[in-house]
């Protein structure tokens, strides 16, 4: 499967602030692709950048192929996106903005296609009323009307579901399901919320403050054969300094506190807490992350990353 | 270009508050007309009083050409106040709205982007200069008539034949627009550095303000600065009322005017192409 997106070596620094810091992916063609993180993670940052409103202080992005800073007309035709809130102008109607952003987007349509996408996205009747007087939820599905106008490769929907009622939150993810498996249309979903991008991605990124700390599968990330322990010690500092000299440290997951994480295979759990004993560790408790919740959990609130420890 | 030049404009011209300078124009050239009309020789014995001792004026002084110069005079300071109003709004307004991000991840160039802004911008200062002139020069012909026009200035009295002053408020409106098209490049400038528009229409109006005294006040400390500040030469349509037109006066005025445009929509291009879209 060829990559649409590829991004390397992504960074956007503010003085000395680094919103995303040296952070690489790609996303598959066809593919739902998540992108994870708690508010203030990086994710509209990096959005953004793929989106050319901001210019990254270094790095590549290479879209359908092409370089994004030397092809970015090219390629932004073939994208549809929504950046965090659905904005538009409120004192045009709902068709005047399809119609608007259509031609923007490089396409005139006819009368009857935008009812029609304003049909699809459930807005038919007030087509003609004014955007100041839809509700969260109508704006939210006109923004993904214009997204989707001008029948993009590529969606990129930034937190496509904030503000939306329940019902709001199942139809824009069976929407983005819908799009995925019936038009073949590769989808860039970011979203705090763990549980929406497990529902809707085949894949996902998880970043925290800036940098990449996980990406993979679902299955990949939260596979019941890798997984996640968390100790907690009354000597971490010694387990720390032996666990440098030790096989166990390519478990080593992250470390916060007094607490340690490792991921393995469950019958690998008996090996390490009696190394760890052996080791003079202390362990006051042992508690196995069952749900991707909880692993996304340790992973963004682990205040000192493995890469740290090893070091 | 043409696509989002047009959008542009249907965006300006579906705004409620377009519409608030079309009426104010039109309510205060009427206000003025509607006081001329019923009033307007105690306004002529007003303008004539220091010279009626010295000279012996016959014939009808007060006109549609009279008129429309004493609109001009009173308008075109408040005017820039108008087009600040869009201006200031184009690119501040679009990021105080959250539509400049989606504007921008479109497939058109921030420089196509940019200078089809600044067209409608300048679009919409022509169209509120020709209801102007619509107002103040045809309907004043309309109501009160033509005649010779007699102009006082500081240091003379002018007086224009009737059929030689038509194509004098042409040039002036001419010129007119080219100032206040001055003052919509300002505006639209500052517009890159604000969220919300009254910043950028607040500092429009200040640095108008503080350039006129700058240029009314009559200190060599400032003698050197006033011919390069724009509003030094806002004021060049009086030129074509003078007799002889003082041609290379008044072209000089309209090529400085001219070079601050250029100068405000460069700055803003540079600006706008390197800018990072946060709002």
């Amino acid at each position: 499967m060829s990559a649409i997106i590829n991004v390397s070596h992504l960074s956007k620094h503010y003085k000395e602030i680094k919103a995303v810091n040296d952070i690489s992916f790609a996303v598959n063609t066809g593919e739902v692709y998540g992108f994870l993180g708690q508010n203030g993670a990086g994710k509209s940052t990096t959005i953004r950048m793929l989106l050319t409103l901001i210019e990254p202080t270094s790095g590549t992005i290479e879209m359908f192929g092409m370089n994004l800073q030397t092809h970015r007309k090219e390629i932004l035709r073939q994208v549809g996106a929504i950046i965090e809130r659905p904005d538009l102008y409120k004192y045009l109607s709902g068709i005047e903005n399809l119609s608007l952003f259509a031609r923007m987007s490089g396409c005139r349509k006819t009368n009857e296609e935008l009812l029609a996408q304003l049909e699809t996205v459930g807005l038919k009747g007030r087509e003609h009323s004014k955007v100041r007087t839809y509700s969260q939820g109508m704006k939210q599905r006109l923004g993904l009307a214009v997204a989707l106008i001008h029948d993009p490769q590529l969606i990129i929907l930034d937190e496509p579901t904030n503000g939306l009622d329940p019902q709001g939150i199942a139809d824009v993810r069976n929407l983005i399901l819908h799009l995925s498996k019936h038009h073949g249309k590769t989808i860039l979903v970011s979203s705090h919320l763990l549980n929406e991008i497990e529902m809707m991605a085949d894949r996902m990124i998880i970043i925290d403050k800036g940098a990449k700390i996980a990406e993979g599968s679902v299955k990949d990330l939260f596979d019941p054969s890798r997984m996640l322990i968390e100790l907690e010690l009354t000597n971490p500092e010694l387990v720390q300094s032996q666990l440098q000299h030790s096989p166990w440290i390519q478990y080593l997951h992250a470390q916060r506190n007094n607490k340690i994480v490792f991921q393995l295979d469950k019958k690998q759990v008996p090996d390490i807490t009696a190394a760890l004993v052996q080791m003079g560790a202390g362990i006051v408790s042992l508690q196995p992350k069952h749900s991707l919740e909880e692993y996304f959990l340790s992973l963004t609130t682990a205040n000192q990353h493995v890469d740290d420890f090893k070091n | 270009m043409w696509t989002i030049l047009r959008i542009e404009l249907f965006k300006i011209f579906k705004r409620p508050r377009t519409y608030i300078s079309f009426v104010a124009i039109a309510a205060i050239i009427l206000l003025i007309q509607l006081a001329l009309f019923l009033d307007g020789d105690t306004y002529v014995r007003f303008m004539l009083q220091s010279i009626e001792s010295t000279f012996n004026i016959e014939g009808k002084i007060m006109h549609g050409y009279l008129i429309c110069y004493v609109i001009l005079q009173t308008l075109l300071i408040h005017v820039p106040l108008l087009i600040a109003l869009i201006g200031g709004d184009m690119i501040a307004g679009e990021a105080n709205m959250g539509t400049l991000r989606l504007l921008i991840s479109k497939p058109v160039s921030r420089t196509n982007l940019l200078l089809s802004k600044f067209t409608a911008t300048a679009v919409y200062t022509l169209l509120l200069l020709i209801w102007m002139a619509f107002l103040s020069l045809l309907l004043s012909i309309l109501v009160f008539g033509t005649g010779d026009l007699m102009i006082f200035k500081s240091q003379q009295i002018v007086i224009l034949k009737s059929s030689d002053v038509m194509w004098r408020y042409f040039a002036a409106f001419g010129f007119a627009a080219i100032a206040m098209i001055t003052v919509a490049a300002l505006s639209f400038f500052l517009s890159l550095f604000a969220e919300n528009s009254i910043g950028p229409i607040v500092t429009t109006m200040s640095i108008i303000i503080v350039s006129t005294i700058l240029t009314t006040m009559d200190l060599p400390l400032f003698n050197t600065i006033k011919p390069f500040l724009f509003t030094s030469h806002m004021l060049g349509w009086k030129g074509f009322f003078d007799d002889p037109v003082n041609y290379a006066a008044v072209f000089k005025s309209a090529g400085i005017l001219i070079m601050h445009i250029i100068g405000f929509v460069g700055a803003a291009i540079l600006v706008f192409r390197k800018k990072d879209v946060l709002s």
